[in-house]
């Protein structure tokens, strides 16, 4: 833990009351006695349970289909299909990690021609009870015309694959293929020429890996409630990262004004990405609106994984090259990532972010994004960089030990920092990646000792971070309370550091300040939660509007003392006259303005909408240690310190956690997380007993480091920091488990059974040399 | 198909309810009784989301026939605060930022206490591996346990 | 004159510049100045597209200065998760 004690921020270099201090989060009271409201948790009277009839088949032309005895069935108020949803013609959006395809969002949320993945939607029922509702779906029969499937990444790639559509010509290629294929496109970055680079080189490591999908793992389901009137408008409660997302696509998808439709996000039981597209809920209106009656939908578990996007998995080849004193001359990276059922892997921002630690002249990274029978892939934190990343930090480890350089120093000497000069083009801004090995190189854990069997690993990790449309309003009550609406859901505990900095701003105190997440018709356009971008782009709307509330409140004070509003400043909560020039005023707080509101003009309001530009990339570095069980593979996480740089720490508890949250998620990914599926294309563990999530047991205490170097674009030097943390993880235990047993693991998840093998294989090649 | 009528105590209070052979006390105590507290995370018991106390018992509620509460005493998240006041717990893990979703919290809280009631003193291994059963994909763990060991020496200490 | 520089994929609609001094003031006449010159570029600025100026991204920002001697990239929009 390591708060900073220099608590200060901006160009002013001002102490801070609220800000970077450790507040109890507004809503937390209700999440501790069970009053909030997540996705699944309301109900409301005359409401219908609907269900989802998912394709048992990873690879199936839908022949027809026949839905009249489940229609008929007593309690059974609506049925759909495709013929529901719309079919809408090929158009680009963004929608969580890259640009979606509607064509392609209106079949994964319901199929047409085609089931691409075991548990694809093939039709939908809403019944007055969920036994009845699974009851009818049992009724509806499909002909399905079954094709051969094809799951892994290089298989679909072959020529002689099963092809998953009939028009998929890949992109980025010239000439364009004349024949469809399942490689959806092809993305190149690259500066300077690495084949010179590597010819400068002394050493090369050259490496191939491959990794397996893995699920955000979020504890709660897809859920909503859905209500349609009888003239078309429509309530829709739902668990998203983005309740104005949801919104724009169910209005597509169904064809209505966005502005008919208001949808209010509950809260939500983690996300990581996953909750930034839709599933249920275009389904949940189209039964809504056909039964005349609020449909509520909740997602099992094991639908959770069948039918819900995890991220890629992936092969690559990464291979760098250095001189001998130990500066890198060229990096070269060949990413394979699958799709899932439709185009839009996260291969575009893997082949960016794949060397972003490293200050190199010489870079190219080409990827391949492929198409397979599994469910399509969503955002997971980081969205590319963790896979791209994993096999860049592992060679990065190898080049150490054949240069005999410490790692840590490896990567100082090449780091990326002010004006390095990205892959993808720009110069970086001012970064912390510098401090953050420096930290972590200090740090006791780096120098404390290590046992037989035991390891030690790091990696370096980085994200873009992004901004995006906000708004903000802030209303002051005629007591001078003032409820503060924000449009972006609360995955993490962001209201309290939104409240921080609004209370900041006032000169308020923090408990006069009241944060509501306002639904889609009460606020304006606000882009989803994600991209590590709530504290920092919710942070500049609150800035601004609480600007624009005080200027409002210094002219109404302007006017009551009867001076131009430049000679009202604002100070601590309070406008006071500018200097004893204006008039000898006592200072009048937001209370007392607030409560001659009505008489001096009307309701106090500030408002911000905004496009958050200039969002900083956060650099993050971990120490692991392992122990590995030569017995059984088994590998334990002795010991954990996550550093990053944060910016600013508005809270500096809730960046620990997510630097928290992030490591063991990758601490699963890196040991144990994998989707198992048969020869029959159908997934074997869709559930958390076989789809092994870290659990309390399996790890230490997770130490974090926070560094602060501030974003000059944000008033109080924030960097989102949500998503980094999940990027070094994977090579840090790989780099771990290296340096406890000798040997390199380039596969994910290094599972005990994995482990063991290689074990077994490497005493037996030495018991065989020994011979 | 007639549906079972269960007579039990829920929070201290009395509490009838009809439901089906099938249906889970989950299910009941969600959308028959609408207490809503505790959560679904998986319905097969791997994520201790629903977990409750059934006489003085830590079970997941997923996994427990609604019938068979009938005559029996069920606790849940929704009776830990006393009025205003939180239990030492749930105190403890705003205090430590112990909660980033918090859909996971209401399972954590009940298996928490259901520990230090009998093991006042647990050390860190011991709070790990009783919270094996409750799944958090937000926090990594750490700040709970540090909250659930800070709770549990303020009330040794009360 | 500002200095532009296409990336990525973005530069196969280019033919074999990638580089450009162009005299805009803003993202928008940038887009349309680049799609003038290469008609098969033009409908991949319209989505998808993120431009640093000076090293400071911005999206979906089409009013965004460009400034005399500025240097601007343009990049795959990024998002998140």
């Amino acid at each position: 833990m390591n708060d900073n004690k220099d608590n200060r921020s901006g160009s002013e270099g001002k102490m801070h009351k609220w800000v970077g201090t450790r507040q109890l989060r507004p809503d937390g009271v209700d999440k501790v006695t069970g009053r909030a409201n997540f996705g699944a948790d309301m109900h409301v009277a005359n409401m219908l349970i609907g269900k989802v009839l998912r394709s048992p088949h990873p690879h199936a032309r839908i022949v027809s289909m026949d839905l009249s005895k489940a229609a008929a069935l007593p309690g059974v108020k609506a049925v759909i299909n495709k013929d529901d949803i719309r079919d809408l013609p090929s158009e680009m959006v963004p929608a969580g990690e890259m640009m979606v395809n509607y064509r392609d969002i209106t079949r994964n949320v319901m199929a047409r021609e085609k089931a691409l993945y075991e548990g694809h939607a093939v039709a939908a029922v809403a019944a007055v009870s969920e036994s009845v509702a699974r009851k009818a779906l049992s009724l509806i029969e499909v002909e399905y015309e079954v094709l051969p499937h094809v799951i892994d990444v290089l298989d679909a790639m072959k020529p002689d694959a099963p092809l998953l559509h009939e028009h998929l010509i890949t992109e980025g290629v010239d000439p364009a293929p004349d024949k469809p294929s399942n490689v959806a496109k092809r993305v190149e970055f690259s500066k300077g020429d690495v084949e010179a680079g590597f010819a400068e080189a002394d050493v090369i490591v050259e490496r191939e890996f491959t990794t397996k999908p893995v699920h955000q793992g979020y504890i709660e389901p897809h859920a909503c409630l859905a209500n349609v009137s009888r003239d078309g408008k429509a309530d829709l409660f739902c668990t998203t990262q983005g309740h104005f997302i949801v919104r724009g696509h169910c209005a597509k998808l169904l064809g209505m004004d966005v502005s008919k439709l208001r949808v209010t996000a509950s809260e939500i039981g983690g996300g990581f990405g996953g909750k930034t597209v839709v599933y249920l809920e275009p389904l949940a209106l189209a039964l809504s609106r056909k039964a005349g009656r609020p449909v509520k939908m909740v997602m099992t578990r094991e639908e959770v994984f069948r039918a819900t996007g995890p991220t890629s998995g992936a092969h690559m080849r990464i291979k760098i090259g250095a001189t001998r004193d130990g500066r890198i001359t060229a990096a070269d990276a060949l990413l394979h990532y699958q799709a899932g059922a439709f185009p839009g892997s996260p291969v575009q921002p893997g082949c960016m972010c794949v060397f972003a630690p490293y200050d190199v002249d010489n870079v190219r990274s080409v990827g391949y994004d492929v198409v397979t029978n599994r469910p399509k892939v969503a955002a997971y934190r980081a969205p590319g960089a963790p896979i791209a990343e994993f096999g860049a930090e592992c060679v990065v480890d190898e080049l150490a030990k054949k240069l005999g350089m410490d790692a840590i120093e490896l990567r100082l000497k090449n780091a990326a920092r002010e004006g390095t000069q990205t892959v993808y083009g720009p110069k970086l801004g001012p970064v912390g990646l510098i401090e953050t090995l420096e930290a972590a190189k200090n740090h006791d854990h780096y120098a404390s000792p290590l046992g037989r069997n035991q390891g030690r690993g790091v990696a370096s990790g980085f994200w873009f971070n992004i901004g995006g449309e906000t708004c903000a309003t802030l209303n002051l009550g005629e007591d001078g309370t003032a409820q503060l609406v924000v449009g972006t859901p609360d995955i993490g505990g962001s209201r309290a550091s939104l409240c921080q900095m609004a209370a900041e701003e006032l000169g308020i105190e923090l408990d006069k300040i009241h944060p509501v997440i306002g639904d889609t018709a009460s606020l304006g356009y606000t882009f989803l939660t994600g991209g590590s971008r709530t504290t920092f782009a919710s942070g500049m709307a609150i800035v601004e509007a609480a600007r624009d509330v005080i200027d409002k409140m210094r002219e109404r004070v302007a006017k009551l003392w009867d001076i131009p509003v430049d000679a009202v400043v604002w100070e601590d909560g309070h406008a006071r006259p500018a200097s004893s020039n204006a008039g000898a005023f006592e200072p009048m707080s937001v209370a007392e303005i607030a409560a001659m509101a009505n008489k001096t003009g009307g309701p106090l309001v500030g408002q911000a909408a905004i496009n958050a530009q200039g969002a900083g990339p956060s650099f993050g570095t971990h120490i692991v240690d392992v122990e590995v069980d030569r017995e059984t593979g088994h590998v334990t996480i002795l010991r954990y310190t996550a550093v990053q740089d944060a910016g600013k720490a508005v809270h500096p508890g809730y960046v620990e956690g997510q630097m928290q949250g992030g490591a063991v998620q990758g601490i699963g990914w890196a040991l144990n997380e994998e989707y198992i599926y048969g020869e029959d294309g159908r997934l074997q563990n869709p559930g958390f007993l076989d789809y092994r999530i870290p659990v309390c047991s399996d790890v230490p205490m997770i130490d974090t480091v926070i560094v602060e170097v501030p974003n000059p674009s944000h008033r109080y030097g924030v960097r989102g920091v949500g998503e980094t943390p999940i990027v070094p993880p994977m090579a840090a235990i790989a780099n771990a488990i290296e340096q406890a047993t000798g040997i390199r693991f380039n596969e994910l998840p290094m599972s005990p059974p994995k482990v063991l093998a290689a074990i077994d294989a490497a005493s037996t090649a030495v018991a065989d040399a020994a011979e | 198909m007639s549906k079972s009528h269960v007579l039990t105590t829920i929070n201290g209070d009395s509490v009838e309810f009809l439901c089906e052979p099938q249906q889970t006390l989950l299910d009941v105590l969600r959308d028959e009784l609408r207490l809503t507290g505790s959560k679904e995370g998986c319905a097969s018991g791997d994520c201790g989301a629903c977990s409750v106390m059934l006489d003085g018992r830590l079970v997941c509620a997923c996994l427990v026939l609604a019938v068979e509460a009938d005559g029996s005493r069920v606790e849940t998240i929704e009776g830990m605060a006393n009025g205003e006041e939180l239990h030492p717990l749930q105190q403890k893990f705003l205090e430590h930022a112990a909660l980033q979703c918090g859909v996971c919290t209401p399972g954590f809280l009940v298996a928490a206490k259901a520990l230090l009631d009998i093991d006042p003193d647990p050390t860190e291994t011991q709070v790990r591996y009783w919270l094996a059963g409750n799944l958090c994909r937000c926090t990594g763990y750490d700040k709970i346990v540090r909250a659930v060991l800070d709770a549990a020496a303020e009330m040794r200490a009360s | 004159m500002a200095r532009i520089v296409l990336n990525g994929n973005l530069k196969r609609f280019s033919g074999d510049r990638n580089e450009f001094d162009f005299d805009v003031k803003n993202v928008r006449q940038l887009i349309a100045r680049l799609g003038e010159r290469y008609p098969e570029l033009a409908p991949h600025l319209e989505e998808g597209i993120a431009v640093a100026i000076d090293g400071e991204i911005f999206q979906d920002a089409l009013f965004a200065d460009i400034g005399p001697d500025s240097e601007v990239h343009i990049i795959p929009k990024i998002a998140g998760g």
